[in-house]
């Protein structure tokens, strides 16, 4: 069992928790993920370590809830138990060698990056952030982002925060405006893609988090399967990072949808026949 | 005197094992087992032992059967085999022991069956095992397959103080994720390593060696190290449409309904259940995805080889398993792409033919040019042999490996950093579940006998 010390709402559908898990914590570099199971009989699920704690063992993961899992794990709080919690997985974030960075993070991505700004804060590199999202409310780790960030943009769907439209947006201007050496986008796979359609354009150079479907995350399944410059990469171990201009988005998005229907249908029969 | 016929074990019909989980081969009754081991004609020179991988006291051991003493013959296998039950059940019988059986004409005497009845006996009659008394050496093992088991049995019936890590959140390796329940279940799996808890052996699930912890860090706290981590790294073709939804390896299906028990109505964990499954592939592994997609309710499943039966790898059992269960062969036939806009809708292939032997022997599969024809399917499953997963290696530098991406070890197991030793499918790739777990015991025994120098 591994102990929920602390739980907090950030947004409509999204909670921190913070889990007791010292070996995890001990190594994990931002940009790693673990992989948890909520009871015994529970699906293996991915999340991206969003702080770590090395003193007090914990390790910080943000989940917005989208299915089954993820509703589960909503229901517990501080004080409960998850069954199983492995990691730190996949490659760290490697930033170093680069003096000027941008972290672009959409919706739940916000929050995935907030390690990456913190490193940068800490080398004395401080990055520009990016924050974008639907609206004010779905905003994450805004107030921790500023701290730590040398510019913070935030752009909503809505404009009832910061600018009207999308990160992009944003990224485009920031990029005609001065160099860059490296941008960093994680948040779903349609806003990755476009901001490296983007980057693209100013040859910048872009990483991307895959977020494929998972089941061991350590490279014994094949699932995570992602094709990065013609090649068959393994999101779990040859990842989660990749190089953005080099990944295929559509075979990707294909991917991420394959179990849709029947996790649908699970969550379905959980909740008793609603949809 | 005559030789009375091999003695068959009981088997569930075809038609109504293909459509559910339980085990296929129920094994000999106590009736059967003495009338089989009644045949054996405990040969001087006997040629079986020769061709079990591990040298087992075949005569010595059907002897004890024989004369009713079931704990005897158990003691005697497990002398070099701690995992009778399981390689009973597994082990290729029909080209190793039983192949080399003086008997071979008339029906080889059934070893593997009787090794399976002597196993679970010593199962269902065990008494619980003492702790042995520690000798103050600390030993860590990482994978929990029929290797890192074996090897920790041994280690801590001498006295180590055993952790075995394993990243999954249960141990057993390929015995709980790949093997299906059908062929081995995982009830005498979790005997087995119940038995290493009595010993006092910790198993410490959620651990990936290489990522919560490197090799260094295990070797400060423990004095020797065995590496068990298995080959699970699916290879696929590198052909068009492999990316397609539907297409998966035969590990990511065979885990999704073994380990996370998809085939419950309930599970949390999906899996696909199709109308028209091709496997491509005949080992094994190939055999035990086509039978369990069946079981999944597929109505027909075909599986795809290059080349021909003769070469097939799979257990000529699990192909006659297969076979009666409705699931076509298609030979010398060799996917050249997957068809399918969104999900895979069929696949083109090529016929072969057989042309000149390869470095090992083997006929090299030759295509056919112009002979291109398409079969439909809405699931694809890829069973092609894996490797050795890059994490350990990619953590530790200083580890030799191959180009394959197998560890190098000498012959005791050892690897090129010290203190550390392999074996099983990491050493060696893909093989099988007997060799594993003989390469656990043949390190353990050159740990064990390291130790002892170091002590004097
Ligand atoms: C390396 C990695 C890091 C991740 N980090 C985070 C994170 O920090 N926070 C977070 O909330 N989520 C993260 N995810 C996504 C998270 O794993 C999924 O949201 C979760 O598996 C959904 O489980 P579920 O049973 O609740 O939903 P399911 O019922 O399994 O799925 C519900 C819906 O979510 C979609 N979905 C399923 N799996 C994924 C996926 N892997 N990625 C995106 N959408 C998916 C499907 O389209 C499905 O319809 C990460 C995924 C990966 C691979
Ligand atoms: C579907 C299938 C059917 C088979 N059928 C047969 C058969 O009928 N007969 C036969 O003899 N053989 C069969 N085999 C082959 C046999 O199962 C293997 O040869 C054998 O299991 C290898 O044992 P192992 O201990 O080396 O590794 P594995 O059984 O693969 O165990 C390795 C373990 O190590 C863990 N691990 C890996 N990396 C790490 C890490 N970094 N940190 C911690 N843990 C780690 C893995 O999760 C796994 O649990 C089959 C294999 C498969 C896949
Ligand atoms: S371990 Fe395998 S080869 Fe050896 S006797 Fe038993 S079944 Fe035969
Ligand atoms: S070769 Fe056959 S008959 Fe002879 S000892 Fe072995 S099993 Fe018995
Ligand atoms: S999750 Fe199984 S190989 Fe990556």
């Amino acid at each position: 069992m591994y102990l929920i010390e602390a739980k907090r709402t950030l947004a409509e559908n999204v909670n921190e928790y913070v889990i007791a898990a010292p070996a995890a914590a001990r190594n994990a570099k931002p940009g790693q993920f673990v992989i948890l199971r909520v009871d015994a009989e529970g699906e293996r699920v991915p999340f991206t370590i969003c702080d770590i704690n090395r003193t007090l063992g914990t390790v910080t993961i943000l989940v917005q809830t989208v299915g089954a899992t993820t509703a589960k794990l909503a229901e517990l709080g501080a004080g409960d138990g998850i069954a199983d919690f492995v990691g730190p997985l996949g490659n760290p974030t490697d930033l170093t060698g680069y003096d000027k960075v941008m972290l672009v993070g959409g919706g739940i991505g916000g929050a995935v990056i907030y390690p990456q700004a913190k490193y940068l804060a800490s080398v004395g590199k401080p990055a520009t952030v990016v924050l974008g999202a639907r609206n004010e409310s779905l905003l994450m780790y805004e107030r921790e982002m500023s701290n730590f960030a040398s510019a913070l943009h935030i752009m909503t769907d809505d404009g009832s925060k910061g600018g009207k439209g999308f990160v992009t947006d944003k990224v485009r201007e920031l990029l005609g405006k001065e160099k860059y050496d490296v941008v960093m986008a994680v948040g779903p796979l349609m806003m990755m893609k476009a901001v490296c359609d983007v980057t693209r354009e100013f040859g910048v150079h872009t990483i991307v988090s895959m977020n494929s479907v998972m089941v061991d995350g350590t490279g014994m399944c094949g699932c995570c399967r992602v094709t990065v410059g013609g090649e068959r990469k393994y999101a779990c171990v040859d990842g989660p990072e990749f190089d953005g201009h080099l990944v295929d988005f559509d075979e990707a998005r294909l991917r991420a949808g394959f179990y849709k229907e029947q996790e649908a249908e699970h969550m379905c029969r959980i909740r008793g026949g609603k949809k | 005197m005559a030789i009375t016929p091999r003695n068959k074990t009981r088997e569930a019909a075809p038609e109504v094992r293909a459509h559910n989980f339980e085990e296929v081969n129920a094994g000999f009754d106590a009736e059967t087992a003495a009338k089989e081991a009644a045949r054996c004609l405990n040969c001087k020179n006997p040629m079986c032992r020769k061709g079990c991988p591990v040298g087992i006291n075949i005569p010595a051991f059907i002897a004890k059967i024989k004369e009713g003493d079931i704990d005897g013959a158990a003691a005697v296998i497990k002398r070099d085999n701690n995992l009778p039950s399981i390689c009973g059940r597994v082990c290729p019988q029909e080209t190793q022991c039983e192949n080399n059986c003086i008997l071979k004409k008339n029906g080889s005497v059934a070893i593997g069956a009787l090794e399976r009845f002597a196993g679970d006996h010593a199962i269902a009659n065990k008494t619980p095992t003492v702790s042995p008394v520690r000798n103050g050496y600390r030993a860590a093992v990482v994978g929990s397959g029929p290797a890192g088991l074996s090897c920790g049995a041994d280690l801590a019936k001498a006295g180590f103080d055993v952790t075995v890590f394993e990243a999954f959140h249960e141990p057993g390796g390929v015995l709980v994720y790949g093997i299906p329940e059908f062929r081995l279940p995982k009830s005498i799996v979790k005997a087995e390593i119940n038995t290493l808890k009595e010993l006092g052996v910790r198993i410490e699930t959620n651990v990936v060696i290489g990522k919560t912890f490197t090799l260094d860090d295990l070797k400060e706290d423990y004095d020797y190290i065995f590496l068990g981590t298995g080959a699970g790294l699916p290879m696929f073709m590198n052909i068009k449409g492999e990316g397609l939804n539907g297409v998966c390896s035969a590990n990511e299906f065979l885990t999704r309904v073994n380990l996370m028990k998809a085939m419950k109505k309930d599970s949390a964990t999906p899996v696909q259940r199709a109308h028209n499954v091709i496997v491509v592939g005949a080992g094994n592994v190939a055999m035990d995805a086509a039978r369990t997609a069946l079981r999944l309710g597929a109505e027909k499943v075909t599986i795809v080889y290059r080349r021909s039966r003769d070469e097939m790898p799979a257990r000529r059992e699990e192909i006659h398993h297969a076979e009666e269960e409705g699931i076509e062969l298609r030979l010398l036939t060799n996917p050249v792409e997957v068809l399918g806009k969104d999900h895979v809708e069929g696949v083109r292939c090529i016929k072969m033919e057989l042309g000149d032997p390869d470095e090992r022997g083997r006929r090299r599969p030759v295509p056919i040019a112009g002979s291109e024809f398409e079969i439909p399917c809405d699931q694809l499953i890829m069973a092609l042999g894996t490797s050795p997963n890059p994490i350990i290696k990619n953590s530790a530098p200083e580890l030799e490996t191959t180009s394959r991406g197998t560890i190098v070890v000498d012959e005791e197991g050892l690897t090129s950093m010290e203190r550390v030793y392999c074996g099983g499918d990491a050493a060696t790739g893909a093989a099988t579940v007997i060799l594993a777990m003989s390469a656990g015991k043949r390190a353990a025994r050159a740990i064990i006998a390291d130790a002892e120098k170091k002590k004097n």
